[in-house]
């Protein structure tokens, strides 16, 4: 077998095996969708009736887009801590003594959680549907919606699998990735406009690429009111490209530290 | 006759804890080491490294004349792992952790599925195959992490403490299925706290002490060297110890260890149950009160006091370290 043709091999063969314990363990995705369907209702009828959006737009048209952004990123904890947990039980130890490729468990491990992510969109999207939540644009368009939303995690859940070779341990990957993740879902204009945000929380919102992704994905199913003013900042008014730059600049430093970090760790 | 395993001042430090201390061994092909020592002794530290997971700072090592570091990736398609405790995906069932282990040694679909089958039967877990490996038992586990590593029919396994934590029926089928391995003409590398299990298993030993060889040989020349047979004593009154001591002084060929708080004397000994009742007949009329007499083998206990002069749990207390890992939650 070539090398790039073992790589594909094994990653497919730790996807499968990652996808097996979720089908083995449904509370998995259970849970991974049922917290964000409580966000969306405690946001859509609890602060949107006190939120207003400038434009006119309803509160559910703009909350979901957040929503959704807001899911995946907190969903990629799940890569670091999966990652944790494997090298605890020691199944790390095992696939490092294995002639494999040594990417494979990372990218196994990443691309499982995709699947996952395009599941819990999915659930999403039609929890949307029920509170009101539109699509307004080209079928295309939506799909590049979804597109920017897997990518984004798909780059944090690297970001994650370093956590977790590094920090070992499951809920402290948990508990030590959420002090970084939710100020940064929060402070964007995730949940409300961020026009009225202090000045120095209103910059870090406008160059937060959480922020980029909420409104690319906002653009791209029209969950935007038509001739509205543009946002400020070049990164609102390029969120889509601005995403991408992020996107690309994590997996290049993420991914080689990555496996780089999993050649060189074990089970203590 | 061939090397499997060389070994050549192996030396590994953890921050400031030094694991390895230069370590020199070899392993005949075919034939099965008994690596034994207490806890923080190094033993896993060696396997670690001669399995690729971890690197030397110093020394050399080679599995089937291949460099662990220059080679590693044809090393690890030569070799079989089994860890200290069990690594087995506890979501996949038997035959599907078996299966996944086949097709990540790039067996083909179908090979890896009829080598899983195989192993499976052998290890008695047919019956469990179709079940998540969550539900096993320890010693299940421990079956199941063994066929795992043996998939690709491995020139060179390693077994880091392969019963620690097993009930005494599970351990006494891990040593049949291990002894059966060894017949089969795998080279194995066993590291055991038991002195009774490298026996057992062992064709030769080599025992370390804070990361270096303090004695090799067969079972036999460490017994030897040991001393054969104890005669231990527990008497009622701690008082009575020295004076029995000096009485029995003429069976032994070294001095008694006596213990003030269990009262207990330990005699090292040639000869089996003469002995024993040569001491009864000395000790009679003497007034003295013997609650427990009897004969004992050299346990690994009486290796490290007799090799260093001090006992395996001065070892284990020294520290845990990171070489040695301690499962969470451990085998059930």
């Amino acid at each position: 077998m070539t090398t790039l043709a073992m790589s594909v091999s094994d990653s497919l063969t730790i996807t499968r095996r990652n996808l097996i314990k979720v089908k083995r363990v449904p509370d998995l995705i259970v849970f991974a969708t049922l917290s964000p369907i409580m966000f969306v209702l405690l946001f859509r009828y609890v602060f949107g009736s006190a939120i207003p959006v400038p434009g006119g737009l309803s509160y559910a048209e703009f909350l979901l887009p957040g929503i959704f952004a807001q899911t995946v990123i907190f969903g990629s904890t799940l890569t670091g801590a999966s990652l944790a947990e494997d090298l605890q039980k020691g199944l790390i130890d095992r696939f490092r003594s294995l002639p494999m490729a040594r990417s494979a468990v990372l990218v196994g491990r990443t691309v499982a959680d995709l699947v996952l992510n395009v599941l819990t969109i999915a659930v999403m999207m039609i929890t949307g549907l029920l509170v009101g939540w539109r699509i307004h644009t080209s079928i295309g368009e939506a799909i590049l919606g979804v597109l920017l939303l897997l990518t984004f995690a798909y780059a944090m859940s690297w970001v994650m699998a370093l956590v977790g070779l590094l920090v070992r341990t499951p809920e402290v990957v948990n508990n030590a990735s959420f002090i970084v993740i939710f100020p940064i879902t929060f402070i964007a204009n995730t949940f409300v406009p961020i026009d009225n945000f202090p000045s120095v929380l209103k910059t870090f919102a406008e160059w937060n690429p959480v922020s980029a992704v909420v409104q690319g994905s906002r653009e791209l199913f029209g969950n935007v009111v038509p001739g509205a003013p543009e946002p400020s900042g070049w990164a609102l008014q390029n969120p889509v490209l601005y995403v991408f730059i992020w996107v690309a600049v994590f997996l290049a430093v993420f991914v080689p530290l990555a496996v780089r970090t999993y050649r060189r760790t074990a089970s203590r | 006759m061939t090397d499997a395993i060389v070994v050549e001042g192996l030396a590994k430090r953890f921050g400031a804890t030094t694991a390895l201390d230069g370590v020199d061994l070899t392993v005949t092909e075919g034939s099965v080491l008994g690596l034994l020592g207490p806890n923080g002794a190094g033993k896993t530290t060696v396997v670690r490294i001669l399995t690729t997971l971890l690197l030397a700072d110093a020394g050399r090592a080679e599995v089937v004349g291949l460099d662990v570091v220059r080679d590693a990736d044809a090393v690890r398609a030569s070799i079989g792992l089994t860890g200290q405790y069990a690594a087995v995906d506890e979501y996949l069932t038997g035959f599907e952790n078996l299966e996944m282990v086949g097709r990540l040694y790039h067996l083909p679909k179908a090979e890896a599925r009829s080598r899983a089958g195989e192993l499976l039967e052998r290890f008695d877990l047919s019956g469990a195959a179709g079940r998540p490996a969550k539900t096993y038992s320890g010693g299940m586990r421990r079956r199941l992490d063994i066929a795992a590593s043996l998939i690709n029919r491995p020139r060179v396994l390693f077994l880091d403490e392969p019963t620690t934590g097993l009930d005494p029926r599970s351990r006494l089928a891990m040593w049949e299925f291990i002894a059966e391995l060894a017949d089969g003409g795998t080279t194995i590398l066993l590291t055991t706290q038991y002195l009774e299990e490298a026996d057992r298993l062992a064709d030769r030993m080599v025992v370390i002490d804070r990361g270096r060889v303090i004695a090799r040989g067969t079972g036999d020349d460490l017994k030897a060297q040991v001393g054969g047979q104890r005669l231990e004593f527990t008497l009622g009154r701690a008082a009575d110890l020295a004076g029995v001591a000096a009485r029995l002084r003429p069976l032994a060929f070294e001095d008694a260890r006596t213990d003030e708080q269990t009262r207990r004397l330990s005699l090292p000994v040639r000869g089996g149950t003469e002995v024993l009742a040569e001491a009864l007949r000395l000790l009679e009329g003497s007034g003295v009160e013997v609650l427990d007499v009897g004969l004992r083998r050299p346990d690994l206990d009486d290796v490290f006091l007799t090799l260093t002069g001090h006992a395996t749990e001065d070892a284990a207390t020294d520290d845990e370290s990171p070489a040695e890992p301690v499962p969470a939650g451990g085998p059930r």
